[in-house]
C-alpha cells in the first residue's frame, strides 16, 4: 500500500513539475504557478509517507499557502500577457537538454554505484512536532535565532526595494 | 512487479525534480517561471535532505529542511520585490529584455 501511494505522489510531483517548466498547452505564468501547487502538495505526500508529518504541514502552510500566494499576487499586479510563442533559440535549448542530460547521468550513475539504500536497518525515524521542536529549540537554538533576524532582513529589505522612488 | 520503496527511489524523484527545475531555469525567458523553477530546485533538495534523514535515522536533516524552507521563503521575498522593481523600471519581465550589464 505505501509502496503504491510512493508511485502514485512521484508521479504526481513529477508530472505536475513537467508541467511547470514546459506546458504544451499554455505559456501563462499563472498556470506554471497553479501546477507548482500541485507539485509542493504532492510532495507533501512524499514527506508524510517519509513519516516527516511536521514538513508536510510546514510545506503546505508555507509554501503552497504563503509562497505562491505572493507569486500569484505578482503575477497579478505585473499583468504579464501570456507569452508569445517566441522563436526558440537552438543553442540555449540545445546547451539546457545537454546539461540537463549530463547532470541525470551524474546523479544516477552515483546511485548505481555508492547502492546508498544497502543495509540500512528498518528506519524508524519520527518527524514529529515534538522531537523536532526539542531539537530546534536545544542544538538548534542559535541557528533558529539568526534565521528569524534573516526573516526581519529580509522584510526590511522588500519594504525598502518597493519604495517608490528607488534610489 | 514493484520493487520495494527504499532511498533510491525517492533520491531518483528528487534528482529528476532538481534536474527538471535546472531546465526551467535555462529555457524559460520568462522572469517568474525561472523562478518557480529555482523554487522546483530547492524542494528537490528538501526531498532528498527528508528521505536521507529518514533511512539513516537521523532527525538533523529534517531541521535543515525546515531552516531551507525559511530562508527559501526570505529569498522568495526580497527576489520578488526585485522583479516588481525591475518591472517599473523597463515595464518588462523577460529575460531578454533584460540585457543592460551586456558589453
Amino acid at each position: 500500500m505505501q509502496d503504491l501511494l510512493f508511485y502514485i505522489f512521484a508521479f504526481l510531483t513529477l508530472a505536475c513539475g513537467v508541467l511547470v517548466v514546459a506546458n504544451p498547452f499554455s505559456r501563462n505564468p499563472v498556470t506554471s504557478a497553479m501546477f507548482l501547487v500541485l507539485t509542493i502538495i504532492s510532495m507533501a505526500g512524499l514527506f508524510v509517507l517519509l513519516h516527516a508529518f511536521f514538513l508536510a504541514a510546514v510545506q503546505v502552510l508555507v509554501y503552497a499557502g504563503a509562497v505562491m500566494v505572493l507569486f500569484l499576487f505578482v503575477i497579478m499586479l505585473l499583468d504579464l500577457k501570456e507569452e508569445e510563442r517566441r522563436k526558440v533559440k537552438k543553442l540555449g535549448l540545445v546547451a539546457g537538454l545537454i546539461s540537463i542530460g549530463a547532470i541525470v547521468g551524474i546523479f544516477v550513475k552515483s546511485l548505481l554505484a555508492t547502492q546508498p539504500g544497502q543495509n540500512l536497518q528498518a528506519p524508524t525515524v519520527e518527524g514529529a512536532t515534538i522531537p523536532l521542536g526539542k531539537m530546534l529549540f536545544t542544538s538548534y537554538l542559535l541557528p533558529f535565532e539568526i534565521v528569524s533576524l534573516l526573516l526581519l532582513v529580509a522584510m526590511v529589505g522588500v519594504i525598502l526595494l518597493s519604495k517608490k522612488d528607488l534610489k | 512487479m514493484i520493487m520495494h520503496v527504499g532511498l533510491e527511489h525517492y533520491l531518483i524523484v528528487s534528482a529528476l525534480l532538481f534536474a527538471l527545475g535546472l531546465l526551467g531555469v535555462i529555457t524559460r525567458r520568462n522572469l517568474l517561471v525561472v523562478y518557480m523553477s529555482l523554487e522546483l530546485m530547492l524542494n528537490s533538495a528538501n526531498l532528498a535532505l527528508v528521505s536521507f534523514s529518514r533511512f539513516n535515522d537521523n532527525l538533523n536533516g529534517q531541521v535543515l529542511v525546515f531552516f531551507i524552507i525559511t530562508v527559501a521563503a526570505a529569498e522568495v521575498a526580497v527576489g520578488l520585490a526585485l522583479i516588481v522593481a525591475l518591472y517599473r523600471k523597463r515595464q518588462s519581465a523577460h529575460v531578454e529584455d533584460l540585457t543592460s550589464m551586456k558589453l
